[in-house]
């Protein structure tokens, strides 16, 4: 579904008074995604997860610079962005409620969310389906709490049944309990069809739902792994990189081959 | 509401400290009232007889006592007897408060909405020749002489193409309750243009640097994320998050528009509280000039305090409102 | 061409047009001040691009004069006033106490409109060019000590100045040492801003009759000397020295956005 191709994304800025460099923040990656498919991809902070997301959806900041080859079902997303893709075919659910407007109730948010998406604005019928009450659609965003945020950015997210869901550290901040519940809710979506792009730096809590693993450090693929590889003494991982990100979770006594 | 209760005393406190201070300004001056009211009379007057118009306006008290009394006067109600226009002065500034009004509240409304609009637009399409165009208006508009842009437009539109009158809120000769509507709308369209063209260049330089921030917001890249276009962004997050920081500087603009409106009248003969302000400290008449300096300072302390109270609430330190 | 070399050509372009003015005056002598009856009244031609006056003056020669003026004045009044902000930033430094009093005063003169305060301070001493420059230099500083006062309590919660503090150091030490060199970028931007309100106010002022005596080349006295004439459509004696002022507004904006674009790269351009 998605095929990402050699794909390198850099930033020009001004080094100095005046000289312009290129500092590179993603180079070589290759990935590929299939509907019905968890991928998840971990990283530590700057290792360009972010970016990655921001990439697929052709939000890059106008300073960045993309090499290498998108593609959604065959259709290419560079250089030029195809257009009745964002929120009806790829939605994204970001990593903080900084990304709901403040100012603006939970319920005209999740409509506004619906309508670009071209599809029916149900607010309570979707708050339902979350498990949330319909009285959040008249709270404002720093009303919200942690959990109930991940929720409502979940369900806009999902307003137009997209293919691809991008999840961008959905679970960051959230207590177990919430943490679950929002890694199940992805699980079903692609139980129903949908490919699910997982960013995370959390390793552990995404084995259970994912069906490959990306790592990525420092804007390069170090490996794709499967789950069931993460075990013991992680022998069966194919890159020393994984091994060593695996033996160093503190569940696993910090060990190192060092 | 004890936040309130603790503005409204710094605000009362504020204003005795600037009535102080104007006053003593008043006192410093050389111009000495008695002869300024007598005007080429003076040649007749007699030094007994300037003595005893010094006593009658109590000029022969000391300071303290002065200001005691002028401001025990105001609070009363009586703001003294204006020599420039030989009538009380809460009359002269009654007369003319509607016309100043008119003319300043006015271009002080269309300035904002102007500018928010144009600050919005520019915004919106940031790094355009339209953007362009629009902060290059803004900058030169800011750096111009308000007067001289309101000689300018009298130049060309009153007298080379004689589209509006050269002068006065109403023709010449013509008592002002006897002059009709449209009569009054002719004569304050070109003064309100002048003053509305310049007022209008710092709220749109404010609304678009604010507009850009919304426009690099979290929230505004998800916006883009579910498909939204650019005027669906604008008119959905963009009015509503650069709306209050678009009416803070307009508030804090209200002096400059004063300012403004103060010259423009000059320009244009326009009868309201500005000219009367020249005409008043140009004939030396302290207890006129003094009013309106203080209506003056209510109505920009006043403005100040409401910017800088929607300023803290807009603060993002101070969480969002 | 990037950004900065950009605002390096517009600054440096901007520096010439005002020294330029600033010589201006001492190429050109009498001219534009001494009457010429035999050249009264004359619309823009050769030998006079910008026209004469009813008393046959050069508008050109005269309206450059008046920008020599404008910025003798500018710069003695916009000097002091930054003086004055830094002294008021400086006060709110010393702590609680003394910032409250600092921010009192301020607020109290932001109280009354510019054009206002500088027409009772003007009023107060009486007219002339000392009055004016004394009137914009007290009612210009506030707007600038609010500015550095916020860049002196950043400056002051660094880690270096606790250190500082810990090592003994007097208030007045640290003050003189640590944060005034920090202050002064700052303030010589708010200079260069300020310069402009200076001269567009003293030109507002002069031209209500508050400012200049009359007997001075100052453009707020060209301008009021103009409006005696608009309706004889002597459109030359308003235009050029109002378009003259324009230019070095212009050029001080230029130059004062343009460094501050320099030293602060991230600072929104408003």
């Amino acid at each position: 579904m998605l095929t990402i191709r050699d794909l390198s994304v850099g930033f020009r800025r001004y080094r100095g008074l005046f000289r312009h460099e290129e500092t590179s923040r993603l180079s070589g990656l290759n990935l590929t995604l299939d509907a019905g498919e968890v991928l998840a991809v971990i990283g530590g902070s700057g290792a360009g997860k972010s970016l990655l997301a921001h990439a697929i959806l052709g939000l890059l900041p106008p300073n960045a610079v993309l090499r290498g080859k998108l593609a959604f079902r065959g259709q290419a997303l560079n250089p030029v962005y195809p257009p009745a893709l964002r929120g009806r075919k790829i939605a994204l659910i970001p990593q903080q409620v900084s990304h709901l407007d403040p100012l603006a109730r939970t319920g005209a948010q999740m409509s506004w969310a619906a309508r670009r998406s071209g599809s029916a604005a149900d607010t309570t019928a979707r708050l339902a389906a979350l498990g949330l009450p319909p009285q959040v659609a008249q709270l404002f965003p720093d009303q919200l709490s942690g959990g109930m945020a991940r929720r409502v950015l979940l369900a806009m997210a999902e307003a137009g049944a997209p293919d691809l869901l991008i999840a961008d550290e959905p679970t960051a901040g959230l207590d177990p309990e919430n943490r679950d519940a929002v890694l199940r809710m992805l699980g079903e979506h692609a139980r129903r069809g949908a490919g699910i792009l997982l960013i995370t730096h959390d390793l552990k809590s995404v084995l259970p739902i994912a069906d490959r693993v990306a790592i990525l450090d420092e804007g390069r693929m170090r490996g794709i792994e499967f789950p069931r590889n993460f075990t013991g003494r992680g022998a069966e991982l194919t890159s020393s990189y994984a091994r060593d990100l695996w033996r160093a979770l503190p569940e696993n006594g910090f060990l190192t081959d060092a | 509401m004890p936040v309130l209760a603790r503005l409204l005393l710094r605000q009362i406190l504020l204003l005795v400290v600037v009535a102080l201070a104007v006053f003593l300004l008043m006192k410093a001056s050389p111009v000495d009232p008695v002869d300024a009211y007598l005007g080429p009379a003076i040649a007749h007057a007699s030094p007994e007889q300037k003595a005893q118009i010094a006593a009658a306006w109590g000029l022969d008290r000391p300071a303290k006592e002065q200001f005691l009394a002028w401001a025990g006067h105001v609070l009363t109600g009586d703001l003294g007897f204006s020599t420039t226009y030989n009538a009380p002065v809460a009359q002269v500034m009654a007369d003319r408060i509607g016309a100043s009004l008119a003319l300043t509240g006015l271009a002080w409304l269309l300035s904002g909405i102007m500018g928010f609009g144009l600050g919005l637009v520019a915004a919106a399409v940031q790094g355009s020749w339209l953007d362009r165009g629009i902060r290059i208006y803004c900058y030169v508009l800011a750096s111009t002489p308000t007067f001289w842009l309101a000689m300018l437009m009298l130049m060309l539109f009153s007298v080379r193409l004689g589209w509006t009158p050269v002068c006065c809120a109403g023709p010449v000769g013509v008592p002002q309750d006897e002059v009709d509507f449209l009569a009054r709308l002719h004569h304050l369209v070109l003064p309100l243009a002048a003053l509305t063209l310049f007022g209008v260049a710092q709220i749109a330089l404010h609304t678009r640097v604010k507009l850009i921030e919304v426009l690099q917001s979290d929230y505004v890249l998800l916006a883009r994320a579910q498909g939204a276009g650019r005027v669906d962004i604008v008119l959905r997050h963009g009015i509503r998050n650069a709306a209050l920081p678009a009416l803070t500087a307009l508030m804090a603009a209200s002096g400059e528009i004063f300012g403004g409106s103060i010259l423009a009248e000059q320009v244009f003969a326009w009868p309201g509280l500005g000219r009367a302000t020249v005409e008043a400290g140009m004939k030396g008449d302290v207890p006129l000039l003094l009013a309106i300096a203080m209506l003056s300072a209510v109505i920009v302390s006043s403005a100040n305090m409401i910017a800088d109270r929607l300023s803290r609430r807009i603060d993002p330190r101070m969480g969002v409102a | 061409m990037n950004g900065r070399v950009g605002a390096l050509l517009a600054a440096l372009l901007a520096a010439m047009l005002i020294v330029a003015i600033a010589l201006a005056p001492a190429g050109l002598g009498e001219t534009g001040i001494r009457a010429d009856f035999a050249a009264r009244n004359l619309a823009p031609q050769s030998g006079h691009l910008f026209g004469t006056d009813q008393m046959g003056r050069d508008m050109l020669a005269r309206s450059l004069h008046g920008l020599a003026l404008s910025l003798e004045i500018g710069l003695i009044a916009a000097g002091l006033s930054v003086a004055i902000a830094i002294l008021m930033a400086t006060l709110s430094g010393l702590g609680r106490g003394t910032d409250r009093i600092a921010g009192f005063v301020t607020d109290a003169m932001l109280a009354m409109p510019h054009l206002m305060l500088l027409i009772l301070i003007s009023f107060a001493l009486g007219g002339g060019t000392a009055a004016v420059v004394i009137a914009v230099a007290i009612s210009h500083w506030p707007r600038l000590a609010r500015i550095l006062r916020a860049e002196l309590l950043q400056v002051a919660a660094a880690p270096y100045i606790e250190t500082s503090r810990a090592l003994g150091r007097s208030r007045v030490f640290i003050i003189r040492h640590h944060i005034l060199p920090h202050l002064l970028p700052q303030a010589l931007v708010g200079f260069l801003l300020m310069f402009p309100h200076a001269i567009l106010h003293e030109a507002g002022l002069t031209f209500l009759g508050f400012g200049l005596e009359p007997s001075r080349p100052a453009i707020g006295v060209m301008l009021t000397e103009a409006m005696r004439h608009i309706s004889a459509g002597r459109w030359w004696l308003a235009l050029f020295p109002g378009a003259m002022l324009l230019a070095l507004v212009l050029a001080f904006e230029t130059l004062g956005s343009a460094l501050r674009r320099l030293i602060t790269p991230r600072e929104a351009q408003c």
